[in-house]
C-alpha cells in the first residue's frame, strides 16, 4: 500500500482508512478512502490497494456522508430537559455532562454499592471492545450485559469453540492471509465446497467476513451446501441445499456424522492423532440415523446420504457458520455438533479448510484483563453468576436474561444506573421487549452513547452522549474480532462532526477521573501504541503507515505447538486434542454430547397451541441496507427497502387471503408485530420469516409513538429465558406464529415509500429532529 | 473519446443483487436516490427444477445501464475506472472498447450481457 495515509492541501484532502463502525457494522475493515473538503467528508472511495476489499464497498459506506452529516444526528451532548419521554433536551459540554455523570456514580457507589450500576452494550460495533472496559475499569461495577436472551451471538460460538476444540473464531480459510496473492499463493487450495449453515454473508458480512469473498471463491469454482429455511441466492445456487426447519440443525448435523462415521469415510488419521472421544461421538449418533433426522428437519433422506459422502469425498472443503446456529434454545449443541463435523472431516487448519486462530487477541485479551478492576467480592456478586457460572464464565459479561429478572425483581439488589452504549435495546436486541422497556423505566439514571435518538434514549435517558463515526476517530480493525485476524487495520480520523467523541476516547476521560490507575494513555493513539507494541512490535503510527498490518500465518498450527500456550503440540483444551466429548460442557452442567432438542415452541412441541398459531416464525435475515435497526433513517438505503416486511410462501399467503404488499399482523401468545408482507417462493412453506430491528425515525419520538418502537417490533413475539442450561443461545429463529391482514385502514394507506424525493426525505427528517 | 466504442460488460451469473452499482453511480455523478445511471433489475427466483437433489432457480439480478451513464467521464479522466466497476461487490461489471468486451463475453460463455446505453 502507498506510504502516506493523507494526502492532499489542508483544505483539500483525501486519508486512506480501514472502516469500522459506526454506523454498523462488524469488524470487516473494508479499504477506503476518504475525500475531505472545506473540513466536510464529500465523497468514499473503495480503496483498490486494500488486499480483502480490493476497491469494493457496500451502499452502507457509500453512503457514509448521508449518516454522518444526516440532520436528525445528535452532535452535541444533552441533558433531559423535560420529563422523560417527552424528548426535551438542553445542550450541555462534555465537562458539564462528565461532571454530572461523575456525581452520579460517586453517589450510587457510596449508597448502593457499585453493584447497582450496570452497562448495557450492544453487537457488532467498536463499542463491543469497549463496554466492558467502561463498566469494569471506569464506573468500576461489575455488571454488563449485551441483553439479548441467551447471548445468542458471537460469543456462545467463540465459548463453545474454546471449550471443544481450543482455538479461536473458526473461520473459512478465503486466503485472507495472503495479501500479496490471496487465491493464488501457493501455500493456499481453493475448497471444492464451502458448507454455509444459518448465515447469508453477502448481506451480514458476519464476523468480520467480507460476504463477497464467497463469490470469488465461486468464480473459481468452489460449489456451496447450505442450510438455510429460506432459499438464499447462494442457496439457489448451491449444489444441496437443505431447507430445514429451524430450529432443527443439530438433528442434520448429527445424521451427517452418522453417515461419515458408520460409512468409515472420515478422516481417520485426524481423529486418530488429534480427536479425543471419538467412541462416544459415535456411539451418540446412531440415535440420530439419516431417516429419523430427516423426518424432524422436513429434508430428504438421500440428501443426507448424498451431502455426506461428497464433501467427505472432496479434497478440500470448509464449513462455516452464522448467528443462526445460536439462535435456538439447542443452540449450543448445533455449534458443538458443527465443531465435530470440522473436525471429524479433518479441515481444521489445512488450506482451504478452517483457519485457526489463538484463544486470545490483542485487544481481547485487554478488555479480558480490565475485569482485574473488580475486586473478588464485587465480581462474585454480579447478575447471574451463581444461576449460569458457564454464561458468566465464558463471556466474562452477565447473563443477559437474568438481568431482566433482576431489573423487575430487584432481588438480589436493585439497580439504580444504566450506561446504554451501542444499543437501540427495545428495537433491536431485546426479546419480550415490553418487560424491558417497563424494567428500564425503573431506573433512576440513564446515560446513552449513541448517534441518533433511538425510542429508548428518548424514552429513559437523562444524558446523551454523542458518539462519533469511524471517520471521524482514530482507531484499529481486526477482522473476526481479532481471534482469527488476517490483518490489523488502521482507522484515521478525517474530519470533525459537533462534539462527538469515539468510545475510546470517552472511557479515557472519564477513567482519567474515576480510575485514573487503569488508564495510563494520553489519547486513543497512545492507547493503541500501547498495546501494539506488546503484541506485534508496532505503534499506532507504524499500523497507519502500513495500511494493513499482515499477520504471519502457518497451517497445521496444532502439529507444531503454535496453539498452545504452553507451546506444546495439540489444540488448546483440557486434554490437549479435539474434544468430541466436551469436558467443559459437562463440568457446567450440560451433556459432553451434542444432543437434539425441539424448539420450545413449534408444531411438535406444543401441537395445541400450534392449532392456533400454525406457522413456524422465523426472524433476523439480514438485508444489504442496513446494519441491524441502523440506517433506517438514511434517505437512499430507505428508498431502496422502504418497509419492514415478512415473507410468506405463495400457497400460505393464498391460504389466509394475502397478496403482495398487504399490511399483515404476527401474531402469538407472547405479542404481535405489522409488517409488510413479501410473498416469495423462497421461504419454506409453513414458515414466515419477519424482519427484525424495525423501527420508523420519520415519526414522533416522544411516548407513547415512541419513533413507532412498538408497531414493527418482531421481537415481541419472542419469549424471555427459554435458554439453554449453560445460559447461552436462545430460540429467535424458531418460534410459532398466525398471520392475517390487518383490518386496520391506516396501515393500507401507506405509501409504497417513506419519501418519494430527497427534498421530501429531508423535511420529513428534520421535522423529527430531537431538538438541541 | 468516440462514445460508441464503449460499453459495459455485466457478468450477471455472480451478481448478487446488492445495488453498489446503482449507489456508486449516484454519489458519483452526485444524483438523488431517484436519478439512475444504472438500474438495477431481477428475474425470478423461479423455481426451475423442484426435485430437492438437483434443485435448480433461475434467479438473476441483472444491473441495466442507462441513458445517463457516461462511463463516468470524470473519473475516466481522472484515470480511474467508473464507479460502478470499481465498487461492484462481486466484480461483475467491466468497462471497455466493445469489441474487447464482446471477446471478454464469449470468453466468460454464459449469462453476461454487453450493453452500450
Amino acid at each position: 500500500m502507498r506510504k502516506e495515509w493523507k494526502w492532499g492541501t489542508d483544505d483539500d484532502y483525501y486519508v486512506r482508512t480501514c472502516g469500522w463502525s459506526p454506523p454498523g457494522d462488524h469488524p470487516v475493515g473494508c479499504g477506503m478512502i476518504l475525500h475531505v473538503k472545506d473540513g466536510k467528508l464529500v465523497d468514499v472511495e473503495g480503496d483498490p490497494e486494500h488486499p480483502i476489499s480490493q476497491g469494493r464497498l457496500c451502499i452502507r459506506c457509500l453512503t457514509l456522508p448521508e449518516y454522518i452529516y444526516h440532520p436528525q444526528r445528535i452532535i452535541h451532548p444533552l441533558k433531559r430537559a423535560g420529563e422523560r419521554g417527552e424528548n426535551k433536551w438542553q445542550r450541555i459540554t462534555w465537562d458539564e455532562a462528565y461532571d454530572i455523570i461523575e456525581e452520579k456514580v460517586n453517589f450510587f457507589k457510596e449508597n448502593y454499592g457499585a453493584q447497582s450500576m450496570i452497562v448495557l452494550g450492544g453487537t457488532g460495533r467498536e463499542a463491543t471492545l469497549y463496554y466492558a472496559p467502561l463498566a469494569y475499569a471506569v464506573l468500576g461495577t461489575p455488571n454488563c450485559s449485551v441483553p439479548l436472551s441467551g447471548n445468542a451471538c458471537y460469543g456462545p460460538r467463540c465459548a463453545a469453540t474454546q471449550f471443544a476444540v481450543g482455538i479461536g473464531y473458526p473461520e473459512i480459510d478465503y486466503a485472507g492471509y495472503f495479501h500479496e496473492n490471496r487465491y493464488d499463493d501457493p501455500q493456499y487450495k481453493l475448497p471444492e465446497y464451502v458448507w454455509i449453515w444459518g448465515k447469508e454473508p453477502l448481506r451480514s458480512n458476519a464476523d468480520g467476513f467480507f460476504g463477497h469473498a464467497i463469490i470469488d471463491m465461486m468464480k473459481r469454482g468452489t460449489q456451496l451446501i447450505v442450510t438455510d429455511p429460506r432459499v438464499t441466492w447462494l442457496a439457489a445456487h448451491a449444489k444441496y441445499h437443505f431447507q430445514i426447519r429451524p430450529g432443527t440443525d443439530t438433528a442434520l448435523s448429527l445424521a451427517l456424522m452418522n453417515v461419515m462415521i458408520n460409512e468409515d469415510i472420515y478422516d481417520k488419521e485426524f481423529v486418530e492423532s488429534w480427536c479425543w472421544g471419538f467412541d462416544d461421538l459415535k456411539e451418540r449418533v446412531q440415535e440420530y440415523t439419516p431417516e429419523r433426522c430427516a423426518e424432524i428437519c422436513d429434508v430428504p433422506a438421500e440428501m443426507i446420504y448424498a451431502a455426506a459422502r461428497d464433501f467427505c469425498a472432496a479434497d478440500s472443503k470448509s464449513i462455516q457458520w452464522g448467528v443462526a446456529t445460536v439462535m435456538a434454545q439447542n443452540g449450543m449443541q448445533i455449534v458443538q455438533s458443527l465443531l465435530y463435523l470440522m473436525a471429524i472431516t479433518g479441515i481444521y487448519d489445512v488450506p482451504g479448510g478452517i483457519t485457526c486462530g489463538k484463544v486470545s487477541s490483542a485487544l481481547g485479551a485487554w478488555r479480558y484483563s480490565t475485569t482485574g478492576e473488580i475486586s473478588e467480592d464485587l465480581w462474585n456478586i454480579r447478575i447471574g453468576t451463581s444461576e449460569y457460572p458457564c454464561s458468566a464464565v465464558a463471556m466474562s459479561l452477565n447473563q443477559p436474561d437474568m438481568v431482566l429478572d433482576v431489573l423487575e425483581s430487584e432481588e438480589p439488589y436493585k439497580l439504580h444506573m444504566a450506561w446504554i452504549n451501542s444499543t437501540s435495546l427495545i428495537s433491536c436486541i431485546n426479546q419480550a421487549p415490553d418487560r424491558w422497556y417497563d424494567a428500564y423505566k425503573k431506573l433512576d439514571f440513564v446515560v446513552v452513547q449513541e448517534l441518533f435518538m433511538t425510542p429508548i434514549a428518548a424514552a429513559v435517558g437523562d444524558i446523551i452522549l454523542p458518539t462519533s463515526t469511524f471517520p471521524e476517530h482514530d482507531g484499529i480493525v481486526m477482522p473476526h474480532f481479532g481471534r482469527n485476524t488476517n490483518f490489523i487495520g488502521a482507522m484515521n480520523k478525517a474530519i470533525e462532526v459537533g462534539d462527538c467523541r469515539s468510545d475510546l476516547e470517552v472511557c479515557i476521560t472519564l477513567g482519567k477521573r474515576l480510575n485514573p490507575d487503569a488508564w495510563p494513555y494520553e489519547d486513543a493513539k497512545d492507547f493503541f501504541s500501547q498495546q501494539f507494541m506488546g503484541f506485534i512490535g508496532k505503534t499506532f503510527e507504524d499500523i497507519r503507515e502500513l495500511g494493513v498490518y499482515e499477520p504471519p500465518y502457518e497451517y497445521r498450527k496444532y502439529e507444531k505447538g503454535l496453539l498452545r500456550a504452553d507451546g506444546d503440540i495439540g489444540f488448546e483444551t483440557i486434554t490437549g486434542k479435539v474434544e468430541l466429548r466436551a469436558t467443559m460442557f459437562e463440568a457446567w452442567g450440560d451433556n459432553a454430547l451434542p444432543y437434539y432438542q425441539e424448539p420450545p415452541y413449534s408444531p411438535v412441541s406444543t401441537p395445541e397451541l400450534s392449532r392456533e398459531y400454525p406457522y413456524v416464525l422465523t426472524t433476523g435475515a439480514r438485508r444489504f441496507t442496513a446494519f441491524h435497526s441502523e440506517h433506517k433513517m438514511i434517505p437512499t438505503l430507505r428508498h431502496i427497502d422502504p418497509w419492514p416486511t415478512v415473507e410468506i410462501n405463495p400457497q400460505d399467503a393464498a391460504k389466509e387471503g394475502i397478496e403482495q404488499n398487504d399490511w399483515v399482523c404476527v401474531e402469538n401468545n407472547f405479542g404481535q408485530a405489522v409488517l409488510r408482507a413479501d410473498i416469495v417462493p423462497t421461504i419454506k412453506p409453513g414458515v414466515v420469516h419477519g424482519i427484525h430491528a424495525w423501527w420508523y425515525p420519520e415519526e414522533d419520538i416522544s411516548e407513547p409513538n415512541m419513533g413507532g418502537a412498538w408497531k414493527s417490533n418482531i421481537n415481541r413475539l419472542i419469549p424471555h429465558e427459554y435458554i439453554s442450561k449453560l445460559g447461552l443461545a436462545a430460540p429467535l429463529k424458531s418460534s410459532i406464529c398466525k398471520i392475517y391482514k390487518v383490518p386496520d385502514n391506516n396501515w393500507a394507506s401507506h405509501p409504497d415509500k417513506p419519501w418519494k424525493t430527497e427534498a421530501q426525505a429531508k423535511s420529513i427528517l428534520t421535522s423529527q429532529q430531537s431538538n438541541q | 473519446m468516440a462514445e460508441k466504442r464503449y460499453g459495459l460488460l455485466i457478468n450477471f451469473g455472480y451478481c448478487t443483487g446488492c445495488h453498489t452499482c446503482e449507489v456508486a453511480c449516484q454519489k458519483a455523478h452526485g444524483w438523488s436516490f431517484d436519478e439512475y445511471g444504472i438500474k438495477l433489475t431481477q428475474i425470478g427466483p423461479l423455481e426451475t427444477n423442484p426435485d430437492p437433489l438437483a434443485r435448480e432457480w433461475e434467479w438473476d439480478y441483472i444491473p441495466v445501464p442507462l441513458s445517463k451513464c457516461d462511463f463516468c467521464a470524470e473519473r475516466l479522466a481522472e484515470g480511474k475506472d467508473p464507479s460502478c466497476v470499481h465498487h461492484c461487490l462481486a466484480k461483475v461489471i467491466e468497462f471497455g472498447d466493445i469489441s474487447e468486451l464482446t471477446e471478454r463475453a464469449k470468453e466468460i460463455g454464459s449469462k453476461t450481457a454487453v450493453y452500450i446505453p
